[in-house]
């Protein structure tokens, strides 16, 4: 049974503020190397999928650029492969809302591919996931829709999650909320779903027709009690970025192994595009505790709980702690950083001092010198 | 019709290297791992990549699997393309013969079709085992000019050490009109580097005339080159200056490597406009734990460390456990050292285990000779908790 790959790389920009400022959620960099395009890109891959659109919104240069023809994830084929969909591609007028819209914009795409079912997903969880379960959860259970949940916890007010759902016992869902943020444990959508390619070609239509928009409301809630949506559990962890705060813990969550053994190894590999850089190398006055370092640093200084991206440089006496520093940050002589999330190419000048909040990082734009 | 190349590459790759024991028993020289990242053979290929040469045939015989698998289509330099690109080159059974490459000019004479489907004006001819970074457009540039037949580069080398190479001797125009292969008595400083540009008519008709001669070695250094110097052929030397090393034995390839780390001339790797290239793996970054300790070191992606690394390149996916100590020595991709272990002077193949507690190259105290010899373990060599492995031995996994 063959799955298409579907994956939406804008829908949750704004949540994440400055630093998407510049480019998509999907392309947003994460965990020394990768860009969160790279986790459900390589689950695709993973599961065997070889078919798969990427919808893009705005703001899509960097991932075209990180995409490239898809060669990392062995997408760069002669039959399937890699497609970019932009936005204005099939004579549309404005840019669209939300994923329905979006669908709607890729239906050639979807018309044109022969696989029986569409696999798709959100770009902002991280976890390491295999779709031919979820595929074959669907066809056991006669499913017109699989919604991929996992139990996680409102904390508060507001912390809203965008799809709550409660099953009856064989696993269809019953009740679906949207935008819910009582707090409290909940199985949660995790924006991935599963469908016959021709069922979701006629919800499309009929959504259209209707003038319908919101995917989770329109297609999951309104339509529980006529279709059979079936929820397919995700037992293993998940990363989910919706704030800059959860950004930042996600990617802290990695310096303990057990995140990083579910992320990284359970299902197989993570692709990323090749930067072709050198090994890290370590001075002689270099001290690192619990840090995560991609290649092609430098490193004379200390890091402490931090994650470095490929290419940043430490310089001698510098302090890093607590921070994320992405690619090709420099950081000068006795700088000392704390709770810092600087984005691409940042210089700190020599002897700067700047320290964020645990709960509320400091970030540093791009290219900014400091 | 496609335009004529001006030069292309054959790359020399298929030689045994067994001054390099048991690192090279399953794999060709030019696949051994080298800094963290590269194989040997990167540096030419990036060489020629950086140097705007899009066509190499890389000649291959001795264990070929892992490098052919390596090279693939190319991709990682750059060098899939349409017209041109990066092909293996094997031996291969002809009508009436079946027969290996007997020598390096052998090996490039039984590719002379290669050659001729380009129709290149000059055939630049590398071997795939030293390292170093080299434009070799500017050494066309100077062979063209000269209107040479055959241009070879040279390196300065201490007079002391001059009797280990093939030294050329010329006049002050640098055109060649002496050659002794390892000299006993060396008049000049100019060691052949093994890069050699000929003009392609030239070359095809000397492979064609060396291929007639049964006496013959049919290799570059012993015949081709001295053949053409006594035929009045102009040859040029050109010289390079810059670092340059043959990794052809265990000594040179550790050197090599701990050059990386405070060799002053030693080759920068991600220099812009020469980067070396090299295919890439998909590790995760490297994790350091609280209380590791690293010092003066380069160390790939992958890893996870926790114990002490000093003076040493760690290659991809390794793991160093709490309490072992790396010190002065060069670890293949996949490697795991146990717990308390100790490696000293060593280079470990790809995929050694080391147990907890064990011991590799250590010197007893006090007895530091100032030559340390190196220790080698073979790829998949399995060291049990607790054991020793002496200073220079060479051992090789269990079948």
């Amino acid at each position: 049974m063959k799955m298409m790959g579907i994956i939406f790389s804008n829908i949750y920009d704004e949540h994440l503020g400055e630093i998407t400022k510049e480019r998509t959620l999907a392309s947003l960099p994460f965990g020394g190397r990768y860009r969160l395009i790279d986790f459900p890109l390589s689950n695709m891959v993973n599961s065997g999928i070889t078919n798969v659109g990427v919808i893009t919104k705005s703001n899509y240069q960097s991932l075209m650029d990180h995409l490239g023809k898809g060669a990392e994830w062995d997408l760069d084929r002669k039959i399937d492969g890699l497609f970019i969909l932009p936005p204005f591609g099939t004579g549309q007028k404005s840019v669209y809302k939300d994923k329905i819209e979006a669908l709607w914009g890729a239906k050639r795409f979807l018309e044109r591919s022969d696989e029986e079912y569409v696999l798709m997903t959100d770009s902002n969880i991280i976890c390491s996931i295999d779709y031919s379960e979820v595929l074959k959860s669907h066809r056991e259970t006669g499913a017109d829709i699989t919604v991929v949940v996992r139990k996680e916890t409102i904390e508060n007010k507001s912390d809203v999650k965008n799809l709550v759902v409660s099953c009856d016992e064989e696993g269809r869902i019953v009740d679906a909320l949207v935008n819910f943020n009582r707090p409290g444990t909940y199985l949660c959508g995790m924006g991935m779903y599963l469908f016959r390619r021709d069922k979701l070609l006629d919800l499309l239509d009929e959504a259209h027709s209707y003038n319908r928009l919101d995917f989770e409301r329109d297609l999951i809630q309104e339509k529980k009690n006529t279709l059979r949506i079936m929820r397919y559990e995700h037992t293993k962890g998940a990363l989910r970025i919706d704030s800059v705060r959860r950004y930042f813990d996600a990617n802290m969550a990695l310096l303990q192994k057990e995140t990083r053994d579910e992320i990284f190894s359970s299902g197989g590999d993570v692709y990323t595009k090749i930067r072709d850089e050198i090994p890290t190398v370590y001075g002689k006055k270099a001290k690192l505790v619990n840090s995560l370092v991609a290649d092609g640093c430098r490193i004379e200084g200390e890091v402490e709980n931090s994650i470095l991206f490929r290419g940043v440089m430490v310089a001698e006496g510098a302090v890093v702690k607590n921070s994320i520093l992405m690619q090709d940050t420099h950081v000068g002589k006795n700088v000392e950083l704390e709770y810092i999330i600087a984005d691409k190419e940042v210089e700190i000048t020599d002897g700067r001092l700047l320290v964020g909040a645990p709960q509320n990082q400091m970030i540093i734009s791009k290219g900014k010198i400091v | 019709m496609r335009k004529k190349k001006k030069c292309i590459a054959m790359l020399l790759a298929g030689g045994q290297g067994s001054r390099l024991g048991v690192l090279t028993k399953s794999i060709a020289k030019p696949a051994v791992p080298f800094g963290g990242k590269y194989r040997i053979i990167d540096f030419t290929l990036s060489n020629c990549v950086n140097s705007g040469i899009d066509t190499v045939g890389v000649l291959t015989q001795y264990k070929p699997m892992e490098l052919n698998e390596y090279i693939g289509n190319g991709q990682p330099w750059g060098l899939d393309r349409n017209h041109g690109g990066v092909h293996i080159l094997q031996p291969f059974t002809k009508i009436k013969s079946k027969e290996w490459y007997k020598g390096t000019a052998n090996a490039i004479y039984q590719n002379l079709a290669f050659i001729e489907r380009y129709e290149p004006k000059n055939v630049l001819v590398l071997s795939g085992d030293h390292i170093y970074k080299m434009d070799y457009e500017k050494m066309l540039y100077e062979h063209e000019k000269n209107d040479a037949d055959c241009t070879i580069a040279v390196i300065d080398v201490p007079l002391s050490e001059a009797s280990r190479f093939g030294i050329m001797n010329t006049d002050k125009d640098g055109r060649i009109y002496e050659f002794c292969e390892k000299p006993k008595e060396p008049k000049s400083t100019k060691a052949s580097m093994g890069v050699y540009i000929f003009k392609t008519e030239v070359l095809k008709s000397y492979l064609q005339e060396d291929n007639k001669d049964e006496a013959s070695d049919h290799d570059f250094g012993k015949n081709i080159i001295p053949n053409m110097l006594s035929c009045g052929k102009r040859m040029q030397a050109y010289s390079f200056s810059g670092y340059w090393k043959d990794v052809g034995t265990i000594e040179s390839l550790w050197e090599a490597n701990m050059d990386l780390l405070s060799g002053e001339d030693a080759p920068s790797l991600d220099d812009n406009d020469s980067r070396v290239y090299a295919r890439d793996y998909n590790y995760p970054p490297t994790y350091f734990c609280a209380g590791s300790g690293v010092y003066d070191a380069m160390i790939s992606k992958g890893c996870e460390i926790a114990g002490n690394v000093s003076h040493s390149i760690i290659s991809g996916n390794c793991r160093i456990a709490e309490g072992a100590r790396v010190e002065n020595s060069v670890l293949f991709p996949g490697c795991t050292v146990g717990k308390n272990a100790h490696i000293s002077y060593a280079i470990l193949g790809s995929d050694v285990s080391i147990g907890e507690d064990a011991r590799v190259g250590v010197m007893a105290q006090g007895k530091e000779a100032k030559k340390q010899k190196i220790t080698v373990l073979g790829s998949k060599f399995k060291l049990e908790n607790a054991q020793t492995v002496a200073a220079g031995e060479m051992l090789e996994a269990k079948k």
